[in-house]
């Protein structure tokens, strides 16, 4: 979230689209309904009407997978109705910016392409500069390469009534939300998008995001009280683990993972670290080299040098564009190249797509370590439904571990904001938090590689590994510590003398040349000098009455609530909207938030710092060369959808896509024998695969076995009533589950065809209870959004049969 | 006796989280009973002895077309003057004079189940099939003793679920039907003169629950 959740509450319009809030983050929907009691409208768009729909002012439907289709004709709206802000845009967004005249789009491509690599040269997505270097801009918005004119250009193709035949939206529909949302343009209001799993969840799902990030900064919604662009995560600490690395191309504070290409510090400094030349802009990445080195001081301590670049090379490489998801992971095991696998609180055999290929890949094994708190079907894969046990090699340990609550942590919400947790029980039997397992692992793995050395010990032996609580177990706030960091000698910073060993209170006192050590530079300022942890706190005061609550809990970064909270003032630095005063400036400083940067206002030319101050030149980017795909959002059908032509273009597919091509991954788009559009979800009364929640007998005596949504229309045409057991199968797999027969899904009407849509939840597996039914992955495909590989899990195609 | 407590059950504010469906069943060690998928996310299908509250899903096309999805935590109304005190023999259900809370004792096992559910307009009243014993919400009685907010309520993370003294859940409940008839001309307060737990609807209460008012 750029905002935090009890944000919400200031939004004149909310926009639930790509999520079912009150489903899926119940708690949500305490500051939704606080919202709407002061007069904002909520609007719900899903292609099924959903318990968040239910308490909408306005719902549309929409097919599974056409989000920029819709929100395309949202973003030709708000500039043929004028509905922008446009000294938002002039003095926030690159919208001025003239772009180089060799960028262009034709037929569903950018310039650069090269369909043999399935890649984009990217040379042509940038901008005009001058001598020195400084981009050029037209602040009269008129000139026809600035990027708002180019973005006029591309979306003027999303009329109503293309956007309709796409997305099956009726026109009125499309309409009435993209009115009501656009209403938020302009000083006075702020609208709000609350989205999730249903937007990342495509092979277009971080384009989606982008689009309303589009359509967020034409109407001057971010960094501004009641909006922003707010991702929803959730209980599993999403947010936490993301800010912690728990992808494989991310280091801990979104560092980039190093590779082949980088082969010492200094080239991956040179090529991470962005250049600008524009006047007033804080360029905040150009602190690059501060943040890895810091990390790597973190992780090697004193083995780590300035001579030997930090022990930069102990860090493993990913070969250059190598994709090491999820998804590839199980290929590469598929294919018998993976002998071992410690699966740590998780269960791939029901939440990877294609979940046939998942399970037999597993087979492949030689070993398996598993640790949960209950047992799933990956740990039982071995005697799930249709395998031979005996012929199965692989050894499973299933190693029994602590729950939440039964050990000290931290965990970190939607907002940014860091709760520690307290353990409050002991775990039952030998179970033990999976913190432990892996401390007493590494501190093995030492000893045996000093006993037996062995290939390249160095990266295990030189690893500081100071996070004991002296009984052979790992404390949390050992953690805490390293995490945020500290002097590794006396230092004097920001007016201040800190001694070695004293916490560094803010990520803007950490350095490259080693004498700072901290293992996130984002939580950097969560424990102070003297060793509070702030993640502790619960105070309850309010100071500016917008409920930013400053002393609860703790956020990064630097405990701002409001990310580039100074979009919400004006040149002089005063409140655009007086009634939600997020910021002031007094004439010397700031008051209200942690102000993104203590600068003066932008009216004092000579000192002042732009808002964006995380983007290069300090604006944010409504042309944005930073995906994959391109600079603009453009509409591709999923890789598995109804149409064999995409109506926008010649690209019926995202052109950048990896498509896998083992015989078990196949697709089947626009065949007759799989005419169903489908869509997975969760249930509010169960937890992701439900490997936890389906062994909670409240919660599976209110969800007790599997469902397929479907339409009235549907079920009349293939003889289904509601209750009945049905068979769904997709190209590569299939299940049962019984018919929920509803008027709150219906038929689209899509390229003057109708298409029918059906959903169901992923919360079930075979293995409890023994009539709960299986695995909606059994459907899925094996594929994934070309930034992030987030697997297409939203849309693809299916039968649906009487079982 | 019309002094005590009450409870606001507002369906305009109600997600069908049904966090109180479970707090409910956690507050008083009731077990998750063996149900299937029948077609409705309404699970368990109806009250029973092991279940206190169910909130209740009800689907159709409103009048503009669209599909409405209406939820209704159902639970024993707590009567002013209860019905089901009719099959009375002895003391077997009792008021509590400070809350008002009704309380069907242990001692239900000797009423006949039939005249006491006939005497319920509202469909509540369970009985054990072993011991025979009648079963139903008591308000959280107990919690309420010990200065706690009854656990349906505690656990609603919209509003939707109000506790009070009725005097001023009564002013609570005109002023929020008066605001939601501005956009919801069928908004109304189910029964608010002979109940403590009076439902807030927006349409039609049968198409909420066949049950649903008086």
């Amino acid at each position: 979230m750029t905002n935090h959740w009890i944000d919400i509450r200031h939004s004149d319009c909310i926009l639930i689209m790509g999520s079912n809030a009150a489903e899926n983050h119940p708690i949500s929907f305490k500051w939704v309904t606080r919202a709407k009691e002061k007069g904002a409208k909520l609007i719900s768009v899903d292609p099924r009407f959903t318990r968040t729909s239910s308490k909408a002012d306005f719902y549309a439907p929409l097919r599974s997978g056409t989000d920029i289709a819709f929100l395309g004709g949202m973003i030709n709206y708000i500039l043929e109705n004028q509905k922008y802000y446009r000294d938002y845009l002039v003095t926030h967004t690159n919208a001025p910016y003239l772009v180089n005249e060799g960028f262009g789009f034709d037929d569903g491509l950018f310039s650069g392409y090269d369909s043999a690599s399935r890649k984009y040269d990217k040379a042509t997505w940038a901008m005009q500069t001058d001598e020195a270097g400084v981009v050029k801009k037209d602040a009269s918005l008129d000139d026809p390469r600035c990027v708002l004119q180019l973005l006029r250009q591309h979306y003027s193709r999303y009329t109503l009534e293309l956007v309709s035949s796409i997305t099956g939206t009726p026109v009125e529909d499309l309409r009435t939300v993209y009115e009501m949302f656009s209403s938020t343009g302009g000083p006075e209001k702020a609208g709000t998008i609350m989205y999730a799993l249903g937007w990342t969840q495509h092979t277009v799902g971080t384009q989606i995001i982008r689009t309303m990030a589009i359509i967020q900064l034409l109407l001057g919604n971010i960094g501004v009280c009641g909006g922003g662009v707010n991702a929803l995560r959730g209980e599993p600490n999403v947010q936490g683990s993301t800010d912690m690395c728990v992808l494989y191309h991310i280091l801990p504070g979104y560092l980039r993972a190093p590779w082949a290409d980088a082969p010492d510090l200094k080239s991956y400094i040179a090529q991470v670290t962005p250049k600008t030349k524009e006047p007033n802009s804080a360029n905040w990445w150009q602190n690059y080299s501060k943040y890895i080195v810091s990390l790597l001081k973190s992780w090697y301590g004193e083995a780590a040098t300035p001579e030997n670049d930090f022990c930069y090379q102990h860090v493993p490489k990913l070969d250059t564009g190598q994709n090491r998801s999820i998804m590839n992971f199980f290929d590469d095991m598929y294919a018998g190249k993976i002998k071992g696998f410690i699966c740590l609180a998780q269960n791939p055999a029901c939440h990877v797509p294609n979940a046939n290929k998942t399970r037999a890949a597993l087979a492949k094994l030689d070993w398996l370590v598993h640790a949960n708190i209950f047992d799933n079907e990956t740990a039982s894969f071995w005697h799930g439904p249709g395998v031979d046990s005996k012929k199965v090699k692989t050894e499973v340990f299933l190693l029994p571990s602590a729950a939440f609550m039964e050990k000290d942590g931290s965990l970190t919400n939607s907002g940014r904001w860091v709760h520690w947790r307290y353990k409050a029980s002991v775990p039952p039997g030998d179970g033990m938090p999976i913190g432990d397992m892996l401390y007493r692992l590494v501190n093995k793995l030492k000893a045996l590689y000093k006993k037996e050395g062995g290939a390249y010990p160095a990266p295990i032996l030189d690893l500081s590994w100071e996070y004991g609580d002296g009984k052979g177990n790992l404390d949390a706030m050992s953690v805490a510590k390293a995490v945020n960091g500290y002097f590794l000698k006396d230092v004097s910073a920001g007016g201040k003398d800190f001694k070695k060993g004293q916490n560094v209170p803010s990520f803007a006192m950490l350095r490259d040349d080693g004498s700072t050590s901290a293992g996130n530079w984002l939580y950097t300022g969560m424990v102070t000098p003297d060793g509070k942890n702030l993640a502790q706190r619960r105070g309850k005061s309010d100071p500016t009455g917008l409920g930013l609550y400053p002393e609860w809990s703790w956020c990064w970064p630097v405990n701002r609530r409001v990310l580039y909270n100074r979009a919400s003032v004006d040149a002089q630095g005063q409140p655009i909207n007086p009634n939600k005063p997020l910021l002031t400036w007094t004439g010397d400083k700031w008051v209200g938030d942690v102000p993104d940067g203590a600068w003066p206002p932008l009216a004092d030319q000579e000192k002042t710092m732009r808002a964006f101050i995380m983007k290069p030149h300090g604006v944010a980017s409504i042309f944005g060369p930073g995906l994959a795909e391109g600079p603009f959002p453009e509409h591709y059908e999923p890789v598995e959808g109804p149409l064999a032509q995409n109506p926008m273009s010649g690209q019926r597919i995202n052109p950048v896509v990896k498509l896998f091509k083992d015989p078990i991954d196949v697709y089947a788009p626009a065949d007759p024998r799989f005419p169903v559009v489908c869509t997975t979800y969760t249930a509010t009364e169960h937890w992701c695969s439900g490997a936890i929640s389906r062994w909670m007998p409240w919660l599976t005596e209110a969800m007790p076995q599997v469902y397929l949504e479907m339409s009235h229309e549907l079920a009349e045409q293939k003889g289904i009533k509601n209750g009945d057991k049905v068979r769904i199968a997709s190209a590569r797999g299939q299940l049962d589950a019984v018919a929920m027969v509803t008027v709150r899904l219906r038929p689209f009407k899509v390229q003057g065809q109708e298409v029918h849509q059906v959903g169901m939840t992923f919360n079930y597996g075979w293995r409890h209870p023994k009539d709960a039914g299986d695995s909606a992955n059994l459907l899925t495909p094996t594929v994934g959004d070309a930034n992030t590989m987030a697997p297409e899990y939203k849309a693809f195609m299916v039968s649906v049969s009487k079982a | 006796m019309s002094e005590g407590k009450s409870i606001i059950m507002d369906t305009s504010r109600c997600t069908a989280c049904r966090g109180c469906q479970i707090a409910c069943k956690q507050w008083n060690g009731l077990p998750g009973t063996k149900t299937k998928q029948t077609g409705t996310y309404q699970n368990p299908p109806d009250m029973s002895y092991q279940t206190f509250k169910v909130v209740r899903f009800a689907e159709g096309k409103a009048d503009n077309g669209k599909p409405y999805w209406y939820f209704f935590s159902d639970m024993c109304r707590h009567c002013l003057n209860p019905g089901c005190m009719e099959g009375n023999k002895k003391n077997e259900i009792i008021q509590d004079p400070a809350t008002g809370a009704v309380i069907h004792t242990p001692a239900t096992k000797k009423l006949d189940y039939n005249t006491v559910l006939a005497g319920c307009p509202y469909d509540i009243p369970r009985q054990d099939p072993k011991t025979k014993e009648l079963k139903k919400c008591t308000m959280c009685l107990d919690r309420m003793r010990d200065n706690k907010i009854p656990a349906c309520v505690k656990t609603c993370p919209t509003g939707a679920l109000v506790f009070g003294e009725r005097e001023e859940i009564l002013k609570i409940v005109e002023e929020r039907v008066a605001k939601l008839k501005q956009t919801h001309p069928k908004a109304k307060a189910l029964n608010p003169d002979d109940v403590r737990v009076i439902f807030i609807v927006t349409d039609d209460p049968d198409r909420y629950h066949k049950f649903a008012e008086a």
